[in-house]
């Protein structure tokens, strides 16, 4: 019983950090009909760029700025100079260029701070059950939700923004600038992915570290549905509770392999995710 | 004459081709040849799944994996085989894997299904770890198999032996591909592919065509992955990444969907841009950390800068090319 709430309580602060990848993978399929491949890949820049002012100042919430910082750059900078010129031209590569993307983020991450591992200290400490850090973690990434939703609902940007992924002729045509919006959603979304890094990053920083973490970040937007941001938080929390369950009493492994039979059992039940409202397709 | 006979033909020329490359450069280039050969099988069989049926998979490595791990299994366990035999049961074990994925992922559409297969991607590797007994863990499993046979001797090296064997599977497999894709099979796949709705009222078994269109995608790189492990000798989960997966999907697309010649394109783009890259990176002395990730940013750049300027890839590039100059040789001699 006792492993059980230790299981509980852990698989809720890993699901925090899946919660927000997911949020980010929302936000961006929400307003360009895209998933974007390359989030982990940015999240892992931003979590280098807070590695090395860490480094540099001996401060942990200076990194932490530096990489919210970070996420909201490269995340407008990329989808204005890179994927908005390409996804023009077909659905399947606009998929394309956010893999390509990945690949070149994540080689280059490598190429300037070498394949090895860095430690990467937490925000706070980590020791026991349910510790500050994984406090840290539920607080965070639930205020990122509640400014989001207030974004979205109680702000002019948000109205725009929602404008614009609703129906972008009729945004454009009341004087709404939609590319800009889209430029906005991808760095706010990329500030997001860089929190998520931010939290599932520690203890050691490689590479690849994220390519995980973004399997569970997609399941969790995939069981919640593409569409819905509230249902990527309790999506990334249940996908965090299986994780640990499975990780616990069955091998940490299968816990991928798990991943994948929740996201093909949900989905054969209900093919939009558990949140999602049945849909008419016309001919 | 008929399409199958046609598509024979083309593949003995093709067989050919190949030897007479094998005959002109040396028996070092002919583990590439063979490398190009077994990868393009496997983007070909991704080109019927995603160019024909529509199915975004990411995760065609998956199948390579159990194609390659098959093949170590029957080498190590089973060594009195004959190499056909071995091909023969890994294409019966990648039909019922692609019947297994295609089954469960058959209701599962866009983005969903790319997300799906991310995950088979990423979490099979993780089977050879939980099961290292049988599957040797993270060092993988060594094989062994044939060189050359007895009369060949002094005429073909190892290498140069492998690579036709590897080639000679290829091209009947694109074959088999090319003539399921022209027949009705592959109709049924292009109308589930435009509107999967209006494909189920015109009488199109929509579910079914998905499926079969997974286990043929599946049973190619199976035999793909198979291939390898036979020439490389050696099969780790560390070959069968997530970048792996990514790399057959993003260069099919650079190579140019809908047609065999782009996942020829493609299959020498993954070949060769990484021979480049490393020989760049060597030549300039440019460090460890440098080198190892050189090819897989290298490849990125490629294909964004081919998305950008080419939105059909290197196939749909050319094309426009030899349209632009059959056009201007009619201008001037009209």
């Amino acid at each position: 019983m006792n492993y059980f709430v230790t299981l509980t309580l852990n698989g809720l602060a890993s699901g925090a950090a899946y919660a927000a990848l997911a949020l980010s993978l929302v936000i961006i399929y929400q307003a360009t009909r895209l998933v974007n491949f390359a989030q982990p890949a940015l999240a892992l820049l931003s979590v280098y760029t807070a590695y090395t002012v860490t480094q540099l100042t001996g401060s942990y919430w200076l990194g932490f700025a530096a990489a919210l910082t970070a996420g909201l750059l490269v995340g407008a900078f990329v989808e204005r100079v890179i994927v908005r010129p390409i996804a023009r031209t077909s659905q399947l590569n606009a998929i394309i260029v956010t893999l390509g993307l990945l690949l070149v983020v994540q080689g280059g991450v490598g190429m300037v701070w070498g394949n090895e591992q860095h430690g990467l200290r937490y925000a706070f400490s980590y020791v026991g059950r349910f510790a500050p850090s994984d406090v840290f973690a539920l607080v965070s990434v639930g205020v990122a939700a509640l400014l989001l939703f207030a974004l979205y609902r109680f702000t002019p940007l948000g109205l725009r923004m929602r404008a614009a992924a609703f129906h972008p002729e009729a945004a454009r045509l009341n004087g709404v600038r939609v590319g800009l919006m889209l430029t906005a959603g991808w760095g706010i979304a990329s500030l997001i992915g860089a929190l998520a890094g931010m939290l599932a990053g520690p203890p050691f920083l490689s590479p690849n570290v994220f390519d995980v973490v973004f399997v569970f970040g997609i399941t969790a937007a995939v069981v919640g549905g593409l569409d819905n941001p509230f249902g990527a938080v309790i999506g990334g929390l249940l996908i965090g509770l299986g994780k640990s369950y499975v990780s616990g009493f069955l091998g940490p492994e299968l816990a991928t392999l798990a991943a994948l039979v929740i996201v093909v059992a949900v989905l054969s039940v209900r093919p939009d995710g558990i949140l999602s409202r049945p849909t008419a397709r016309k001919v | 004459m008929p399409l199958p006979v046609r598509h024979l033909l083309l593949a003995a020329l093709g067989l050919a081709a190949v030897a007479g490359l094998l005959f002109v450069t040396g028996d070092l280039t002919a583990l590439r040849v063979a490398a190009v050969g077994y990868t393009m099988l496997a983007v070909a069989g991704l080109q019927l799944l995603v160019g024909g049926s529509g199915q975004v998979s990411l995760g065609h490595g998956a199948f390579m994996m159990i194609g390659a791990y098959t093949m170590a299994l029957l080498v190590l366990h089973q060594p009195s085989l004959p190499l056909a035999a071995n091909l023969g049961v890994i294409v019966a074990v990648s039909v019922v894997a692609g019947v297994a994925v295609g089954a469960a992922t058959a209701r599962l559409h866009g983005p969903y299904l790319a997300g799906a297969t991310l995950i088979l991607a990423v979490g099979l590797p993780g089977l050879a770890h939980r099961y290292h007994q049988l599957l040797g863990g993270s060092n993988g499993l060594n094989i062994r198999t044939a060189g050359a046979p007895p009369f060949l001797d002094g005429l073909v090296t190892t290498s140069e032996w492998r690579a036709l064997v590897v080639w000679t599977t290829v091209v009947l497999g694109l074959a088999a591909l090319a003539t399921i894709s022209a027949g009705r099979l592959g109709r049924r796949m292009r109308a589930v592919r435009d509107d999967e709705t209006a494909a189920a009222m015109a009488g199109v078994p929509v579910g079914a065509t998905k499926v079969a269109a997974f286990v043929i995608a599946s049973a190619a790189g199976g035999l793909a992955g198979g291939l390898q492990a036979y020439v490389l000798g050696t099969v780790t989960p560390g070959s069968f990444t997530l970048v792996l997966s990514l790399t057959l999907l993003a260069a099919l697309v650079l190579g140019g969907i809908g047609s065999l010649w782009g996942a020829l394109w493609a299959s020498i783009a993954i070949v060769y841009l990484d021979v480049w890259a490393t020989d760049l990176a060597r030549a300039a002395d440019l460090g460890r950390d440098v080198e190892n990730n050189l090819p897989v940013v290298f490849f990125g750049v490629v294909l964004i800068l081919v998305l950008r300027f080419w939105p059909l890839g290197v196939h749909g590039a050319l094309r426009d090319l030899g349209a632009r100059l059959r056009v201007a040789g009619s201008g001037t001699s009209s």
